[in-house]
């Protein structure tokens, strides 16, 4: 019971800080907006972690942070091979096949207007479709190893990434392009220096999404067969033998996997499009 | 308008390729049932068994069509729409946890917005990892959640009901704060000359300005919902659902039973999206936006 009102008092008390520091002098300062989120998250698992306690919650339902973390602490090699098989091997192949193909393809399409016309609606129909869905079929075809991961990633970056890159390059007004013919560019001057340059913006918008598909593809295609290791594979099997603590730890290394892939591709947006109105700010 | 022949010669082009995709994949099989039987099997037999197998490595279009409709219209015919071999009963149980989930998910989602607007404290606290959950693979979580709940004795509906609705939220909360911020410093000035409340500027101003942007995120929360739904099928060996049906399909090597549980699914999306897409268009008409 101590637990549980230690858990309510540390709710408050937290509460109480970020209310101050959110609304005192110092909020827009650069450590505040990073220390409230913190003090945030902090918080939760604290709570999360008295209440588990308090409650007597069994393990098998919910673990307590600290045994996530012990447990991650314990296990870091099965962690590094799962690791590698789901994000090195199938995310990243996947996700570097699919959006230089989906690029390739755009640039293909680019000088036909009459297929930009159909393919457009098309991709976006199919973007908003659950190719997750094609994973059996891509395992059947492919095999169980990272082969067929990589190639449900493939199917699921491709429409996001190609309807992104046709969009951006078409993101130049008349008169840019006006200013291209006077000066006698040829098409490739002009895509290289002009529409390419304009069309990073829409294409980093595309890589961006494309990053969570990847994982998300990677990790479900596991549930449907794959060898004896695996980001998938290991969270399905573990949660089958009530092993929350190590499918807990496994989903940390998916999220922070997944939020290092993301700040990567933002990193190199910015180095990109730094010319571009939202990076200046 | 002018874009339905481009559409129609796309589509065409992708039934083409698919079309010869199942030639090249189905071809080996196909001989080799020829060489057992010792018969030499000319080019047009050739083509015409391998869009025709039983458990092709590629079903031919029509074939996956015909499935489609032997478990859909034509159970319906025969009076047996809610049998387990109907993809009617399988899509149901999927959508209505679907459904169940996106409306919870969108509904917290809209609340935790209007809660960030305006409050500071909560905005500062929760909005960084509302934007970070949307960069993490949170559908990982799903067999958990599945196992869990039924282990202490939750089961069916409401355990994928949880997952669709964790899939809605995030998305709705980000495009929500969005655009219940969109209204530009000239417009809230006005309303405050008009010396109105925080409560009318919220239902007068705010709110129907939040309205493009909620739509948007309300198509992305309901494919998300679909998905996880159907991820929720997966885990426990589900014998219901479209998911369950793409994994007893895998199983058994059913090809064309996994690839119609895909076409339903799609057309199922579709159908979903489309609905919100025309909820927006009439709700934007009638607030008198010209779109």
């Amino acid at each position: 019971m101590t637990w549980v009102v230690l858990a309510i008092i540390v709710w408050a008390g937290a509460w109480y800080l970020n209310t101050r520091l959110a609304n005192g002098p110092l909020a827009e300062t650069r450590a505040v907006k990073l220390a409230v989120p913190a003090i945030f998250g902090l918080t939760l698992i604290v709570v999360w972690e008295l209440l588990v306690r308090g409650l007597n919650v069994p393990p098998v339902i919910l673990p307590p942070p600290s045994a996530i973390a012990a447990k991650f602490a314990t296990s870091i090699p099965i962690l590094w091979t799962d690791f590698v098989q789901t994000f090195v091997k199938g995310a990243l192949t996947g996700y570097i096949i699919g959006c230089g193909s989906a690029f390739i393809v755009a640039i293909l399409i680019d000088r036909s207007p009459f297929l930009q016309k159909g393919l457009l609606p098309v991709g976006n129909f199919i973007a908003a479709l659950p190719i997750i869905g094609t994973a059996p079929i891509l395992v059947m075809w492919f095999g169980f190893d990272w082969q067929s991961k990589a190639a449900v990633v493939v199917a699921m970056v491709f429409f996001p990434m190609l309807v992104n890159t046709m969009q951006g390059l078409a993101d130049t007004d008349q008169m840019q392009r006006d200013q291209m013919a006077t000066w006698n560019a040829s098409y490739w001057q002009t895509l290289l220096k002009l529409r390419l340059p304009a069309a990073m913006p829409a294409i980093f918008n595309g890589l961006k999404v494309a990053t969570t598909l990847a994982l998300i593809g990677a990790i479900v295609a596991e549930f449907f067969g794959s060898p004896i290791k695996g980001m998938g594979f290991r969270i399905s099997t573990e949660v089958g033998r009530q092993a929350l603590d190590m499918v807990w730890a496994e989903i940390t290394v998916a999220a922070l996997a997944g939020s290092a892939f993301y700040g990567i591709v933002a990193l190199m947006e910015k180095g990109v499009t730094f010319w571009h109105p939202s990076q200046r700010g | 308008m002018k874009s339905v022949l481009p559409i129609l010669t796309v589509v065409a082009a992708i039934v083409v390729m698919w079309y010869a995709a199942a030639i090249g994949m189905n071809v080996k099989w196909a001989r080799e049932q020829a060489a057992r039987q010792g018969v030499e099997l000319g080019f047009t037999e050739l083509v015409a068994d391998t869009w025709s197998q039983d458990r092709p490595r590629l079903p031919a279009p029509h074939q996956v069509l015909e499935e489609l409709w032997n478990s859909t219209g034509a159970k319906i015919l025969a009076g047996k729409t809610w049998s387990k071999r109907s993809l009617i009963y399988h899509g149901w149980i999927t959508l209505s946890a679907t459904l169940a989930g996106f409306a919870i998910g969108s509904l917290a989602g809209i609340l935790l917005a209007v809660g960030i607007v305006h409050n500071k404290a909560m905005d500062m606290s929760v909005m960084p990892w509302a934007i970070a959950s949307q960069t993490i693979p949170i559908l990982a979580i799903a067999p958990m959640i599945i196992v869990v709940l039924n282990s202490i004795g939750i089961q069916g509906l409401i355990p994928k009901a949880i997952i669709s609705a964790y899939l809605s939220f995030f998305p709705v909360v980000v495009g929500m704060v969005k655009g219940l911020r969109a209204p530009g410093r000239e417009q809230l000035d006005l309303l405050k000359t008009y010396n109105a409340s925080g409560a009318q500027t919220f239902w007068k101003l705010r709110l129907p300005a939040s309205v493009p942007y909620l739509f948007t995120s309300l198509k992305i929360g309901m494919a998300a919902s679909l998905v996880g739904a159907i991820v929720g099928e997966l885990p426990t060996g589900a014998i219901r659902g479209l998911g369950a049906r793409m994994l007893t399909g895998s199983y058994y090597g059913q090809t064309i039973q996994i690839w119609s549980a895909l076409f339903a699914a799609a057309i199922l999306a579709a159908g979903l999206v489309g609905i919100i897409g025309m909820i927006e268009k009439l709700m934007l008409r009638r607030m008198g936006v010209r779109t």
